[in-house]
């Protein structure tokens, strides 16, 4: 588990170097076309080590703020409040800040850039729909996720990532929705080709905050903290079976929920494309064999 | 010639390997140590949720003295423990007192009906649920650091380098449910 954490702190490190040169490039090749070199490439260092910095060190609030989930103190919930702290006491971790979010549909995620600022948010329909074990397996698998610095890692690519995808998205609607309407047809090819060459480079980003072996992992010590692997399986069913999405779903924190946030019937997001988790059923058939 | 390299080779190689060895083993014992002192809170906290208790009972059940006297003389005992085992011993001991405690006060319907009672009872169970989830984080820390000074070829410089075995912390728990005395 050790060499997990090691690893994690390292590609957080590569994925922000990769993010800051894509940034760069960028800058520089608006810069020698347009000719204004010092102010594109100088924005570029800006923005980039500015977002890079605001990921790191605001990217669990970011991502809090955009599910609209609630902080919880022990009398708001003592139920959850309990079952998190004594969790956190066996796994030998500071106790994370709790937050609730509204939303029917049965879902959880960790995040946070080290386990002492660390935060755990659960749906409210996962509370309602959970029995006492299922609910301690979820808890202990997110708590699993902080033990190991999954949770850097997969914060940094949330925020990074989605900023770009959402410039990369503005830039091809505002610039794209001009072709007809006359605009140099250069400016388009010159988005086309930023495009390309960003948009591998963004789900290489996502491939590297993505591993299977990283969430059987958090199963499996999940797993070791609660003793009863069938609590974890049993909820993965219930969440699994139930196929809604989530109210607010976006695709770059897809992949931090313990269950894809569209819906597990959606084809839709970048879920989808890209296999977040692995197949819910083998998640489950490994936790029953461990019982 | 050849002969002298191949031996300081070798004396550097184990000279390193016990560097190597010896902080991996502060390392984990650093680590039980500080799993204990999460023990230790929860035990504090145990003993000092009693007080309030049997000052509580007593407004209902007054003549219960040996009861009382049982209770604060095991928490006193508790609280002088010093090793993982005495610690173990004098919270059982406590437990069963409690035990008792909360058996005659199926007795007594007002003082169950009391919400500063049944407030107690909660607070105390929670405790026992933390000691637990602490006492597994603490075992789990003890089994790695004695397995590290069991193997080979560990445990042939480990007591050389002053570490010995950690005893696991051992404690009944106690029932969840209070028993229901019905007539």
């Amino acid at each position: 588990m050790y060499k997990q954490i090691d690893s994690n702190k390292r590609r957080t490190v590569a994925l922000m170097i990769l993010f800051i040169a894509i940034i760069l490039f960028l800058g520089w090749f608006f810069g020698w076309y347009t000719g204004y070199q010092y102010f594109w490439l100088g924005g570029a260092i800006v923005v980039s080590i500015g977002m890079t910095l605001f990921s790191y060190y605001r990217g669990d609030k970011m991502m809090l703020w955009s599910v609209r989930a609630k902080p919880i103190a022990k009398e708001d919930n003592p139920y959850v409040y309990r079952l998190v702290e004594n969790l956190a006491i066996t796994a030998g971790l500071p106790l994370p800040q709790i937050y609730i979010i509204n939303d029917p549909a049965p879902n959880a995620f960790a995040t946070g850039r080290d386990p002492k600022h660390a935060s755990i948010a659960l749906t409210t329909g996962l509370i309602e729909r959970l029995e006492n074990e299922e609910l301690e397996g979820v808890i202990a698998h997110e708590l699993s996720h902080i033990k190991n610095y999954d949770i850097r890692l997969m914060m940094v690519v949330a925020i990074l990532v989605g900023i770009i995808a959402m410039m990369t998205q503005w830039l091809s609607y505002s610039w794209g929705g001009n072709r007809r309407g006359g605009g140099g047809g250069g400016i388009f090819v010159l988005i086309g080709i930023v495009l390309i060459l960003v948009s591998p480079l963004i789900a290489q980003a996502i491939k590297m905050a993505i591993s299977r072996r990283r969430e059987y992992l958090a199963d499996a010590s999940g797993a070791l903290l609660t003793r009863y692997p069938a609590g974890l399986a049993s909820a993965l069913e219930k969440i699994s079976a139930y196929g809604e999405p989530m109210k607010r779903a976006n695709n770059g924190m897809a992949h931090l929920f313990i269950a894809n946030p569209f819906g597990s019937r959606s084809a839709k997001g970048i879920a989808h494309l890209f296999d977040t988790h692995p197949p819910v059923e083998e998640r489950i058939a490994k936790l029953r064999k461990m019982a | 010639m050849i002969i002298l390299y191949i031996v300081l080779a070798v004396v550097v190689i184990v000279a390193f390997w016990l560097i190597a060895v010896y902080n991996s083993l502060i390392t984990l014992r650093n680590r039980t140590d500080e799993a204990w002192s999460d023990i230790d809170v929860q035990l504090k906290r145990r003993h000092d949720l009693i007080p309030n208790l049997v000052e509580t009972v007593k407004g209902y059940a007054s003549h219960e003295k040996q009861l009382f006297e049982n209770v604060t003389k095991a928490r006193a005992a508790a609280m002088q423990a010093k090793s993982p085992e005495e610690h173990a011993k004098a919270e059982n001991m406590l437990t069963n007192t409690l035990k008792s405690l909360f058996a005659v006060a199926e007795n007594y319907p007002q003082l169950r009906a009391s919400e500063n009672f049944s407030k107690l009872q909660d607070e105390l169970s929670d405790t026992e649920n933390k000691i637990q989830a602490a006492r597994r984080f603490y075992n789990g820390n003890v089994r790695d650091f004695n397995t590290k000074i069991q193997v080979f070829p560990n445990n042939m410089v480990a007591k050389m380098l002053g570490f010995g075995k950690y005893e696991f912390f051992e404690i009944d728990e106690m029932e969840r449910e209070n028993v229901e005395v019905k007539f």
